[in-house]
């Protein structure tokens, strides 16, 4: 099962690297792994996208207590939480493709946030599924780059993670 | 008043009321030493080899309640402490290791003897800190010894880059300190608690499974008493052997894969377990889903919630320190209006000493050649089960832990969980120094003596009158016996061809040496090293080259696959 989980943890060099030595070291899988300061800067708060049965991501959770940078754990999908993703893709916009590509842009509610002769690169967000869709929806041939940052997650309501 | 950093670091130790520490210098490290050097309260013991400063340091605290303590250069330095530092993980041994580094403006560059220190011992470590300002110095040893010692123990690592060291800054150690992600359980819970003893008082064939966590946590008395009052069969892995006293009846010996019949028997059919800071490990249960084929309830004491449910599924959890949740089982059992039915768990002991009367640990002995079993055996008897017992690892390792009796925690030194061959002669060393005037034996193969065999130097420098029993059978005897086994019988690169005269290489490093081919020369042999209290005295048995370790649950297999040694 695909759970996404959250962490807080001391904003220290290498705190990041311990995480991803623990994933790597018990051989559990990483499909994303995002993390950026918080409003308190002593902490950064990740989103892991991890994949597992129940026991491996209990065990999971239980690894990542365990570090001694690592603030709190939470499985945002033991409940209900929200989940995005950001992604931009430069794709080429030549002739009658240019106009095709601004309305499936708008269809996926997409912004267009560079422009050029040749070129638009196109901004999006939204669950990971979406990004993909919009991808499967446009001509691949057109796809120059693209640029993703990965699920970040919150909880729904009263489901905080706060020190 | 200012002090450097090195002299901050040494003013820490003394804080810590640390006696000893175990190093080697270099050049990352010599303000350290300098700072060392101008004082008197902490004594240094210098190695011949990283490796056995922290194995040193290791056996140190194995056989106190104290965290040891080793001082190493950059580079090669924390590289040749790897070893030490992966081998005191895996037995969660509280240690605080201090290492040098490149100056900080030559962090990166590839300087001299530069490695990524905290980068390379990561895995291996509790927890480690690179120290980038002088005044971090105090708080960081602080923390390390806190982290070291607190929740389930182990080593920490404190990385001084050089001019760290030489900067200087006010010196003050913190009283306390407290890490606001870092909170470890002491007591388990109520509801979980009352659980466990009712699960307990219900049971018909109850067995307890205990491990390192008793030692760790200081626990063989509670133990000792919860496994009276319950009168239930008790097992220990290599890990918690002298946490109750192995010559107790209610003790089944040993388990696992070198364990007794009646150990393993018990544990695979047991209806309810008690497991005691003791963690579920492959050489213990052998195949988890042969283990899981019969249904049992299982209580676990552990004070690492990811010990929990890791390999074994488990029904109740009670995290805290075990020497906590022993005292509070105990309260409760006490003020429990059930007592614990002798009459209900009759048949289950009626069936557990058949399993005994097997006798599954026995050997036959020899007029002819020297029983390495019966080395063993007569080292028990001439230090009346009282030494200290550091072990390396094989064969000898296995012999040691099935023939010593060990009735108190803290005398049976090994490293169980990496397997580190060379730990016994430094850990040894550790174990004497921490003990100066007991007697201390170290258990080892003609393989294992060899990997760490330039400790003998340290050993004749500190005076240090260990008694080396080496098992010599001219193999790398468990190998071989795998290879026997498990490879139609092809010992590759199992002997050794070129072995050094023990007894002149002793002498060589200012020992005493003795070489016993018969078995009737052992006991006198043993005698006459243990009369000599001020030497080293290295003993070279020579000892039968096909004996192999029984019983034996082969790896892979389930508990009561047990092979003896009539079925070979």
């Amino acid at each position: 099962m695909r759970h996404i989980i959250s962490l807080l943890m001391e904003n220290e060099a290498g705190a990041l690297s311990r995480v991803a030595g623990l994933f790597s070291a018990r051989g559990y899988n990483i499909e994303s792994l995002t993390v950026a300061p918080t409003e308190d800067e002593t902490l950064s708060r990740m989103t892991i996208v991890t994949r597992g049965s129940d026991e491996i991501i209990e065990q999971i959770t239980k690894q990542l207590n365990k570090l001694i940078e690592v603030v709190a754990v939470m499985d945002l999908t033991d409940g209900e939480h929200i989940e995005r993703e950001l992604m931009l893709v430069k794709v080429r916009a030549e002739g009658d493709a240019r106009e095709e590509m601004k309305r499936m842009a708008d269809i996926f509610r997409g912004r267009i946030i560079d422009v050029s002769d040749h070129t638009y690169t196109i901004e999006l967000t939204g669950a990971g599924s979406k990004l993909d869709s919009f991808l499967q929806a446009i001509d691949r041939t057109l796809i120059l780059e693209t640029v993703r940052t990965g699920a970040s997650g919150i909880g729904r309501g009263n489901r905080v993670l706060k020190l | 008043m200012e002090l450097t950093g090195a002299e901050i670091a040494i003013r820490c130790l003394q804080e810590e009321g640390v006696e000893y520490v175990f190093g080697y210098p270099g050049g990352a490290v010599l303000f350290i030493y300098d700072a060392l050097f101008n004082q008197e309260k902490v004594k240094h013991i210098l190695v011949r080899h990283e490796q056995a400063a922290v194995h040193a340091a290791d056996g140190y605290a194995r056989s106190t309640d104290k965290v040891g303590v080793a001082l190493v250069t950059s580079g090669p330095g924390v590289t040749n402490a790897v070893t030490g530092i992966a081998t005191a993980y895996m037995d969660s041994i509280p240690m605080v290791v201090i290492s040098g580094q490149v100056p900080t403006s030559y962090i990166g560059e590839d300087a001299f003897q530069e490695v990524d220190t905290v980068g390379i011992t990561r895995p291996c470590v509790k927890h480690n800190f690179l120290v980038k300002d002088v005044n971090d110095i105090a708080i960081t040893i602080k923390k390390a010894f806190y982290l070291a010692k607190s929740g389930r123990p182990g080593p920490v690592l404190v990385d001084i880059p050089k001019d760290i060291s030489l900067a200087k800054a006010t010196f003050e150690y913190p009283k306390t300190v407290s890490i606001r992600s870092y909170n470890p359980a002491q007591k388990a819970e109520m509801g979980a608690l009352k659980h466990a003893v009712q699960l307990l008082l219900e049971a018909k064939r109850p067995m307890i499974y205990t491990g390192g966590g008793v030692i760790l946590s200081e626990a063989a008395k509670p133990l000792t008493e919860l496994v009276r009052l319950l009168g239930f069969p008790c097992t220990s892995t290599l890990m918690g052997l002298g946490g109750y006293p192995e010559t107790d009846k209610q003790f089944l010996g040993m388990l696992g894969m070198h364990g007794t019949l009646e150990a393993n028997m018990a544990m695979q059919n047991c209806d309810v377990l008690l497991a005691v800071g003791a963690r579920f490990d492959d050489r213990v249960i052998g195949n988890v889903k042969h283990f899981g084929s019969v249904p049992r309830k299982i209580i676990h004491i552990d004070i690492d919630p990811a010990s929990i449910s890791k390999r074994v599924q488990v029904d109740v959890p009670l995290v805290g320190d075990v020497a906590h949740v022993l005292q509070d089982l105990l309260a409760l059992l006490h003020s429990s209006r059930q007592k614990p039915d002798a009459a209900a768990m009759a048949p289950w002991w009626k069936q557990i000493e058949e399993w005994r009367g097997r006798n599954s640990s026995s050997f036959k002995n020899s007029i002819e050649v020297i029983k390495p079993q019966f080395v063993v055996q007569k080292l028990y008897e001439i230090t009346r089960g009282e030494a200290f017992v550091t072990s390396d690892v094989g064969q000898h390792q296995m012999w040691a832990a099935q023939y010593y009796k060990f009735d108190q925690p803290r005398r049976w030194i090994n490293s169980g969980g990496l397997g580190t061959m060379g730990f016994g002669l430094p850990a040894a060393m550790g174990v004497q120094l921490a003990h100066p005037g007991d007697t201390v034996a170290c258990i080892t193969g003609e393989g294992s003596i060899q990997m760490c065999i330039q400790e003998l130097s340290t050993c004749k420098q500190f005076r240090l009158p260990i008694k080396v029993i080496a098992l010599n059978n001219r193999y790398l005897g468990m190998v071989r016996q795998w290879q026997e086994f498990f490879h139609g019988n092809r010992y590759a690169e199992s002997y050794m061809d070129a072995l050094p005269d023990f007894v002149k290489l002793a002498e060589a490093y200012g020992h005493v040496g003795i070489r016993v081919d018969k078995p009737s020369e052992v006991e006198d042999a043993l005698k006459e090293a243990f009369a000599r209290k001020d030497d080293l005295v290295f003993m070279d048995f020579r000892t039968d080259p096909t004996e192999n370790v029984f019983p034996m649950v082969p790896g892979g297999k389930g508990l009561s696959d047990v092979l003896m040694a009539e079925d070979i």
